[in-house]
């Protein structure tokens, strides 16, 4: 009984989360709790902060935070490196995932695995055994194994970068999941794949943040919450019918949330 | 931030290789004049057209001047404060390596490099250069036992006279520029090999120079022939002790393959570079050229140049025989405030000869790194072909790359292929490697390493792996 309660203790929580970029403040006091097994979808405009938020929480360099915290697992995980956040359980799957030439993908996928499996006390994988988990997940997202023969993400499709990153999530398995558009730049096949990839990687264990624009995605994976932001702020939180309210009215329609509050 | 700090932490990381070894050696007094030449010609006891190659050399670099064309900038180095002869206190003769100073053996195995029966590497022969001399040679018999000659260029000339009156100066004259002619007056020792026709040298054999002193030069001369349808690779290891005066080295080396014969020479440099003020390192001015004198030849250079505080070399080819085949394959990475200025020159005289240049410059810090690289089609080197591919990439926003490509054909049936990129690792490639879980470190060098792949590929197995590792080290920090 006592493991149960335990599960159910927030993987994630941001409290009051201020955070700038070379003094311009983007986030202005997000708040966001996420439990084991949920899913919770962030939506808003273009510039609202959503990418920050996830890049903050993932350990972006860049930004810095002036006030509030945020807790994985109960510790506050500010003073860690992005490679110790990765290890101990935060995904972020990139809206941009960056190509990197020279660096062959397969010997990058081990490396975070094993990276991964170090900080969980599991064996490290050798070439044959990783390649053999590998094609194993390759099929979640079908993708082809000439994939891992290439450099990160070099000359890869939009929609092939989305399923790498996805792949890479499969791999890793992680605690808490922050996707960050992975919807965008897909067509309805992709976004299939996509989406039904996620499904299957999802456990009781995991918790999922989607960030997107679109309902499409969420037809796909139903969200347990849904926030919407605004100005760095989350101005309202729902359940899934939130995300359709949105989609008939557009953001224009939050704009009266703001003057609510 | 938390990187930041990380990164103070790993430059102030020591250079590995900066130990001095006390030992008692014998040096002339500082400065250079004929009698000094007399005096390094007797000590090593040679034949009288030797000390006229010296003699005839000084004369020469007198009237030349110290070439100030490439992209370096340093303090105007004083020839007469140099000691020019400086050798560990040895027995008179040593027949075998239990009479060697167990104080040198000591140096040598601390650098990675045993030399001792037991401990001797199993796969190379590798000749020992301590200063001004060569202290030991293993594997001499077995080798002998192929009709391989491997010894310090100063037994050559004592044993193997005749080849060396051949060939001494045939590639690089004495007058070629500066430094050779100093070179060539002064050198005091270096490496000989000589692979009789039809032998596939059965081992790699290998040079390690020490610099150990800190106010004498080190000028070596390193001499390879491969007669017809033989073949070697030759590598070539270098450190030095930290001292905050700057210490010359001046080599030359002239390789020379005759018809189908194949020479691979590979160099990983890590002189000492300086501190990150630029106090400091070598100066490492060295001209390295081989000659594809028979049909079919092949003389391919890889270097993986880390160290000095600058560094001046084109390691060439000359492609006189038929269907010649000449190679360079470089990495070269400077960091903090080294500057480098080096690339090659592929000089095709014979017909349907061909040359491959893939450089790749790494710039961190404040350094400077150029390529700078002939291509010359002479008029009878019709049917020859060139591919040069020259990258840099940088680390950091205060250094700089730069690429001098100079294109000369005389023969219009000739084909020259330049292609250049620039690059640089951005914090979002960083980032992404990182939030994978994978180390700030492991995340610049694999892509450091991925960037390199082409040149690596062309080094020996153990060298390679030597090279990713070296480059690691050498970057750690300079991200920030």
């Amino acid at each position: 009984m006592q493991s149960k309660t335990k599960e159910l203790d927030p993987i994630l929580e941001v409290n009051n989360l201020f955070a700038s970029i070379e003094n311009l403040p983007i986030l202005k006091g997000v708040t966001i709790s996420v439990n084991p097994g949920e899913i919770h979808a962030i939506m808003g405009r273009n510039g609202c902060g959503k990418s920050t938020l996830s890049k903050i929480i993932a350990g972006h360099p860049s930004y810095k935070i002036t006030k509030g915290e945020i807790k994985f697992k109960g510790n506050d995980i500010q003073s860690l490196e992005p490679e110790e956040r990765a290890q101990s359980g935060i995904f972020l799957g990139f809206q941009y995932p960056i190509e990197i030439p020279g660096v062959s993908n397969l010997e990058f996928l081990r490396v975070a695995t094993n990276a991964r499996r170090k900080f969980l006390n599991k064996e490290e994988l050798d070439t044959f055994d990783f390649e053999d988990l590998v094609k194993e997940k390759l099929d979640l997202v079908k993708m082809d194994s000439a994939f891992l023969s290439r450099s990160i993400n070099q000359g890869f499709s939009g929609g092939e970068k989305k399923r790498n990153e996805i792949l890479q999530m499969a791999l890793l398995e992680p605690k808490i999941a922050i996707l960050d558009e992975t919807d965008s730049g897909l067509d309805i096949d992709a976004l299939r794949v996509v989406a039904s990839g996620i499904k299957k990687i999802s456990n009781e264990q995991t918790g999922i943040i989607l960030i997107t624009h679109y309902q499409r995605l969420l037809d796909e994976i139903q969200p347990d919450y849904v926030h919407v932001m605004s100005d760095g702020q989350i101005i309202k939180t729902g359940e899934s019918d939130l995300a359709l309210e949105l989609e008939k009215h557009g953001y224009e329609w939050t704009d009266n949330f703001i003057k609510e509050q | 931030m938390v990187s930041e700090n990380l990164v103070k932490d790993v430059v102030s990381e020591p250079y590995k290789y900066g130990f001095v070894t006390d030992i008692e050696t014998e040096k002339i007094s500082k400065g250079l004049n004929e009698d000094t030449i007399r005096l390094i010609s007797e000590k090593k006891e040679e034949p009288e057209y030797l000390l006229n190659f010296r003699l005839n050399a000084f004369r020469k670099w007198q009237k030349m001047e110290e070439p100030n064309w490439a992209d370096l900038g340093y303090k105007k180095i004083n020839y007469q404060d140099i000691i020019y002869y400086s050798a560990p206190k040895q027995k008179e003769k040593i027949s075998s390596l239990d009479e060697v100073d167990p104080k040198l053996l000591e140096t040598f195995d601390k650098l990675g490099i045993p030399l001792t029966e037991q401990k001797k590497l199993t796969n190379v022969a590798v000749d020992a250069v301590f200063d001004s001399v060569s202290i030991a040679t293993t594997f001499r018999k077995e080798l002998a036992e192929h009709g391989v000659i491997f010894c310090s260029i100063s037994e050559a000339v004592k044993d193997h006279s005749n080849l060396i009156e051949k060939y001494l100066g045939s590639v690089v004259p004495a007058n070629d520029n500066y430094f050779a002619a100093l070179n060539s007056a002064v050198f005091s020792d270096g490496s000989f090999v000589y692979i009789p026709k039809g032998v596939k040298c059965p081992m790699d054999l290998s040079s390690y120079f020490r610099i150990n002193s800190g106010d004498s030069g080190q000028f070596e001369r390193t001499l390879i022939i491969a007669e017809e349808s033989s073949s070697v690779s030759y590598l070539e290891g270098c450190t030095a002790p930290m001292f905050d005066t700057n210490t010359l080295h001046a080599a030359v080396v002239e390789l020379i393959a005759l018809d189908d014969a194949s020479i691979k020479y590979s160099t990983v440099q890590n002189w000492y570079a300086g501190n990150e003020e630029g106090v400091g390192g070598i100066f490492n001015f060295v001209t390295k050229r081989g000659k594809c004198l028979g049909k079919r030849s092949k003389i391919s250079w890889s270097q993986v140049e880390t160290g000095s505080a600058i560094t001046w070399k084109y390691p060439s080819c000359i492609l006189l025989g038929e269907e010649s085949v000449g190679e360079f394959y470089s990495v070269a990475l400077t960091n903090n405030l080294q500057q480098a200025d080096t690339g090659t020159k592929m000089i095709h005289i014979g017909p349907r000869t061909k040359s491959t240049i893939v450089s790749k410059g790494i710039s961190a810090g404040n350094s400077i790194n150029s390529y700078r690289g002939l291509v010359k089609m002479g008029s009878k080197a019709s049917g020859s072909r060139n591919y040069s591919q020259c990258d840099s990439m940088l680390i950091g926003d205060q250094a700089a790359a730069n690429t001098f490509p100079y294109i000369q054909s005389q023969q219009p049936n000739s084909e020259i292929e330049h292609e250049a990129s620039t690059c640089r690792i951005s914090e979002d490639q960083l980032f992404y490697l990182q939030s994978r879980g994978i180390e700030f470190e492991e995340a610049v060098s694999m892509m450091v390493s991925g960037f390199c792949r082409d040149v690596f590929n062309q080094l020996p197995m153990e060298f390679a792996a030597e090279a990713d590792k070296l480059l690691a080290l050498k970057l750690e920090g300079s991200v920030g």
